[in-house]
């Protein structure tokens, strides 16, 4: 049974490279191009992990991240943030708030698909 | 007002009227002059001290503003 | 002429009035609404200065001597002036040490001392009692004539009448009325409310009988003033009224004599005393008096020589007693009525007289000279647990009957004499001795207990033997050989002539004296030695007072005290309710719920000794604390030490004051500052964050399929074109927006190269239209431009005029709907700028958003279908508009599309260069 991944942020172009990184590591790709749709998709198709950008339109990153924390039946799903901004309280507001993991742009593509597949593992 | 203007004023009215009413200028006014039929004397002493009560009460009262 | 019953009647009816007053005063205070809290009132209570003997006697002096009368009035109205100054610093020493009467001020400022207070109180005593003898006098003699017990000259006949025994009930009437309303219970303020509201009362009444009887005799039984004087200057016997010396006796240095013993008199007569500082409701009230009084007595004395005139043209000199002037002219002329309102007059002004001075006495003779016995005998057993407020009542009670006895056996002893005549003056010369003391307390440090006493002492003897005794003899009771020939037979020591000096009259001469042996021996004495502790304490907090404010004084002794020893002891003199309401009171405004809360600090010691010191005086009230609290007094070094540190903190925290005042508004300015800068670093912190987030998006477009391709020579050559074109595009977009941040940064820093050049706006605009003509076509949009035949030229640098309208065509075409697109763009002019609108047909932008599209960043529109952009084009082009003294801005409404405008002004366009 493959994994689903659902990649959410706005940036068509960030959105290709990483459907094509995941698709090619064999997970079932999911695609959400604002905080709204990614919450839909989040509660509809349950996938084990999102890649989830924090500046996007209608629902920032950190609220979707914090809805889906603080809800039980979504315990499994495994979080990735990915931030352009780098400055450090952004990560740590997005672990604070639950993620599992965080990453900033622009990032290695090895090292997100590793991160990725240790997350996928645990 | 103690300190200030007010009582300064005061002071200084008070001199005025301690000369006034006193020698040597009063007796410049104990002659046989008559003004409206009165002596002047008598019109002299009442016309200062009204002007000294005059005074203190616009000092006095000016200063409760 | 009048019977004798309506007289009575009319009296007691008058009494009876001026108790109800009083009840009325008593009762409005009790409730906390004052009938005295007001300027008027308390101008009119001074005005108890107008005794019967001014009443009745003003008219005598004036007959005899013309304008010699006004001085008693003038020195008033001089004093007054410098009330404000003088009184004030006294009503403020009284209220922060609960002095009650002129002996409490004086041993109170010497260190405390009962010896200082008790001779204060015997010379007041011995100045007074004769004075109210005067009052007494008056009453009964008035009374004789109007019941006509007298000769066709208005000489009262019968020294043995049954109404000379009337003068012991008038006596005994005013003591029962004083103790009613000077003792009802006992308060620390020793204040009497109803008894300044009868006062005042009686000012008006006797005010109003005087202008009455002088209207009377003016403008009734003569024609005017003008008529009196002309009739005065044709009768050779009159021409004294009329010039200034006519006496030929007292000359200038007399006249200036009794103006300034008037003046002192206003101040130091214990009844004026009482009213103008004891019984102040509210020192505000002071300001109204220095003139409000000054014109009381200007008033009352306005009808007098008139009065003279008129009394001597229809009696002749010589004849009837001018004194008397007031009643017998109406009696002459059969008005009985009026007559009869003149005694009311009359009556009232002695009855004032009476009663303020019996109260003032009675508390100096209890607080200073039985009080202090009292404590030194051993058989009153002061550390009992008795209650004293009854004891002290009784001995007040006792003391103002006694007073009135000894002012009615005074009376009888005297009758006619010259002792009780002249009484008047001989009075005002007495408490003129009070000045040095009270007056160089308030002002100079440097006076000490003994020098208060021998000043005191020696003022004492010298008016005694040079106005009592004489005027003793004078009335036949002592040997007047002295007079003639002097003590002993040496004539240097004639009481009149002392040393020889002759030529002034006998007030002069004993005010002179009295005051020059007094004053010495203050100055010459208190110079002998350094002051005490106990001295400097009470001089430093009386000549400070103004500058320690309302603030407690300082305490500068160290003591060990219980409150539980403290508290009965006031019990014991104030009762334990009045007691228990003070110190909760005390308690309360210390923050503390109840007395047992109360620490037996220095400030709590110095409260109960001055609630004590209201009651009992200044110096008892020093004793009975001290047997409670174990006291350790400070010496004068140390006292000084706290004084000068006080007068050290007291200049410092001015400086840190002012210092302080300074350091705020710096704060201020720096708060102000920093907020600024905050906003800056914030501003600058999301532009960097901002600038990052915009650089970083297309890099990690950019990285990913870099590596992507890198390490996966598999990809087929179709994802590869499109990842180099992803690549590509993003590489331009990276471009872009490192190009537009410098051109922000360069602008904004002011280093940007401006290249001016005439620009005609038609060209420009025409210019821009055609380079953006291929985006239109793209979204299937329409252009329209209007343009004017021709407009000025504009001169600014064209590539930055153009790049904005590159800017406001390019973000028209990003928003137009697709397929139905329209922009307008329509340039036009007036004398002064030329404008540009960009129209276009779009969704518009909500007004909230309308402020937020030029800023850097900040893109508008729907943020799902927002087009690819930087964020900067808007900020850019508003900067540039503005660079040129012009302005941009938007015009939307939602659904219908936006028009973005600016205009640059044609003349100052060319100046900026």
């Amino acid at each position: 049974m493959n994994k689903k991944v659902l990649i959410a942020d706005d940036e068509q172009n960030i959105v290709i490279s990483l459907e094509f990184l995941m698709k090619r590591e064999g997970y079932e790709v999911l695609l959400a191009n604002d905080g709204d749709e990614a919450i839909q998709r989040i509660r509809a198709d349950q996938p084990d992990l999102v890649l989830l950008d924090v500046m996007m339109p209608k629902k920032s990153g950190f609220e979707v991240c914090q809805e889906v924390k603080a809800d039980p039946a979504l315990a499994a799903v495994r979080i990735l943030m990915l931030t352009a901004k780098g400055r450090d309280t952004e990560v740590a507001k997005g672990l604070a708030l639950g993620a599992d993991a965080y990453m900033t742009k622009p990032f290695s593509t090895r090292e997100l698909v590793d991160k990725v597949r240790s997350l996928l593992e645990q | 007002m103690r300190k200030g203007l007010a009582g300064q004023r005061l002071v200084a009215v008070f001199l005025a009227g301690m000369l006034l009413l006193n020698y040597p200028i009063l007796s410049l006014f104990d002659g046989p002059e008559r003004l409206f039929g009165l002596p002047l004397l008598h019109v002299y002493l009442f016309s200062v001290w009204l002007g000294l009560i005059v005074a203190v009460a616009w000092i006095a009262e000016r200063g409760a503003r | 002429m009048l019977p004798g019953w309506l007289i009575i009647g009319a009296s007691f009816a008058y009494l009876l009035l001026l108790f109800a007053v009083a009840y009325f005063g008593d009762r409005r205070a009790d409730e906390g609404r004052s009938i005295i809290a007001n300027p008027w009132v308390f101008s009119l209570s001074l005005a108890v200065y107008c005794t019967a003997w001014t009443y009745f006697g003003s008219v005598g002096r004036a007959a005899s001597g013309g304008t010699w009368f006004l001085p008693t009035y003038l020195g008033p109205t001089l004093g007054l002036a410098l009330a404000w100054l003088v009184v004030l610093k006294m009503i403020r020493i009284a209220r922060s040490h609960r002095i009650t009467s002129i002996a409490d001020f004086v041993a109170s400022r010497y260190g405390k001392s009962h010896l200082l207070g008790g001779l204060v109180t015997v010379i007041a005593v011995v100045g007074i009692v004769p004075y109210i003898a005067l009052q007494l006098k008056a009453i009964s003699s008035g009374y004789a004539l109007l019941i006509g017990e007298h000769d066709s000259l208005f000489r009262v006949e019968s020294q043995a009448g049954w109404w000379q025994d009337g003068t012991l009930y008038i006596a005994l009437t005013l003591a029962a009325f004083t103790v009613l309303f000077g003792t009802r219970h006992l308060d620390t303020t020793e204040r009497h409310e109803g008894m300044v509201a009868a006062i005042a009362f009686e000012s008006v009444v006797k005010l109003a009988a005087f202008l009455a009887v002088g209207i009377y005799v003016t403008y009734w039984l003569y024609d005017g003033f003008g008529d009196l004087y002309a009739r005065a200057m044709a009768a050779p016997e009159l021409a004294n009224v009329l010039a200034f010396d006519g006496v030929g006796r007292l000359g200038y240095g007399g006249w200036f004599a009794h103006v300034l013993l008037a003046m002192l008199s206003i101040i130091f007569l214990p009844r004026q005393f009482q009213i103008a500082v004891v019984e102040n409701v509210n020192e505000q009230h002071l300001r109204r008096a220095t003139w409000a009084f000054p014109a009381y007595l200007l008033l009352i004395n306005i009808f007098v020589i008139p009065i003279a005139i008129g009394g001597l043209l229809h009696f002749g000199r010589g004849t009837v007693d001018p004194d008397t002037f007031v009643l017998t002219l109406p009696m002459a002329h059969d008005n009985a009525a009026l007559a009869l309102f003149v005694f009311i007059g009359g009556l009232s002004a002695a009855t004032g007289m009476v009663i303020v001075e019996a109260i003032a006495l009675s508390t100096m003779v209890c607080n200073d000279l039985v009080m202090p016995m009292l404590l030194h005998s051993r058989r009153l057993n002061l550390a009992g647990e008795r209650d004293l407020t009854g004891l002290l009542l009784g001995i007040r009670r006792g003391a103002i009957v006694g007073l009135l006895l000894l002012g009615y056996l005074y009376f009888r002893l005297a009758g006619e004499a010259y002792a009780l005549v002249s009484i008047g003056l001989i009075s005002f010369a007495a408490v003129a001795q009070f000045a040095p003391a009270v007056i160089g307390g308030m002002y100079w440090r440097g006076g000490t207990r003994e020098g208060a006493l021998a000043g005191l002492l020696s003022g004492f003897v010298v008016w005694g033997y040079t106005l009592m005794l004489p005027s003793f003899a004078k009335s036949g009771w002592l040997d007047p050989g002295f007079l003639e020939q002097g003590l002993f037979g040496l004539a240097w020591l004639k009481p009149e002539q002392l040393f020889g000096l002759a030529g002034w009259d006998n007030i002069t001469h004993a005010l002179f004296w009295s005051l020059l042996a007094n004053i010495g021996a203050y100055v010459l004495v208190s110079l002998a030695r350094v002051p005490t502790g106990a001295e400097a304490t009470q001089g430093a907090l009386f000549v400070d007072v103004f500058r320690r404010g309302e603030s407690p004084p300082a305490s500068f002794w160290r003591s060990g005290a219980e409150v539980r020893d403290l508290v009965p002891v006031v019990a014991r003199f104030l009762g334990q309710r009045r007691t228990e309401d003070a110190f909760g009171a005390y308690a309360r405004t210390h923050g503390l719920r109840d007395v047992s809360e109360l620490k037996a600090d220095p400030e709590l010691v110095h409260f109960a000794e001055s609630l004590l010191a209201g009651a009992i005086g200044s110096a008892s009230a020093r004793v009975m604390v001290s047997t409670v609290v174990q006291e350790e007094p400070l010496g004068l070094g140390e006292v000084m030490d706290i004084l000068d540190e006080a007068s050290q903190v007291r200049a410092y925290s001015h400086k840190l004051e002012e210092k302080s005042r300074a350091l705020e508004a710096a704060t201020a300015e720096l708060r102000a500052a920093n907020e600024q800068l905050k906003e800056l670093d914030r501003l600058k912190d999301d532009f960097m964050s901002s600038v990052t987030h915009e650089l970083r998006t297309p890099l990690t477009s950019i990285r990913a399929f870099s590596e992507m391709m890198a390490e996966d020579p598999d990809i087929d050559v179709e994802d590869r074109q499109r990842f180099l074109g992803i690549i590509v595009s993003e590489t331009v977009r990276l471009t872009r927006l490192v190009n537009q941040v410098l051109d922000m940064a360069k602008i904004e820093s002011g280093h940007a190269e401006w290249h001016n050049t005439d620009i005609d706006m038609r060209e420009l605009v025409q210019h821009s239209v055609d380079a953006t003509m291929q985006l239109f076509r793209d979204r299937g949009a329409e252009v329209a431009v209007h343009m004017p035949a021709s407009v000025p030229l504009l001169r600014a640098d064209h590539d930055r005029l153009l790049q904005v309208m590159l800017n406001l065509l390019s973000n028209a075409a990003k928003f137009v709907p697709t397929g139905a697109g329209r922009v307008e763009v329509t340039l036009s002019c007036d004398d002064a700028r030329v404008r540009v609108d960009v129209r276009d047909n779009g969704p518009g932008i909500p007004p909230e958003q309308q402020p937020v599209v030029f800023q850097k960043f900040r893109q508008g529109g729907d943020e799902r279908s927002r087009p690819q952009g930087t964020g900067l084009g808007l900020p850019i082009s508003r900067q540039i508009v503005e660079h040129f003294g012009g302005r941009l801005w938007l015009e939307s409404v939602p659904g219908e599309g936006a028009t973005f405008s600016f205009e640059l002004p044609l003349a100052s366009a060319a100046a900026v260069q």
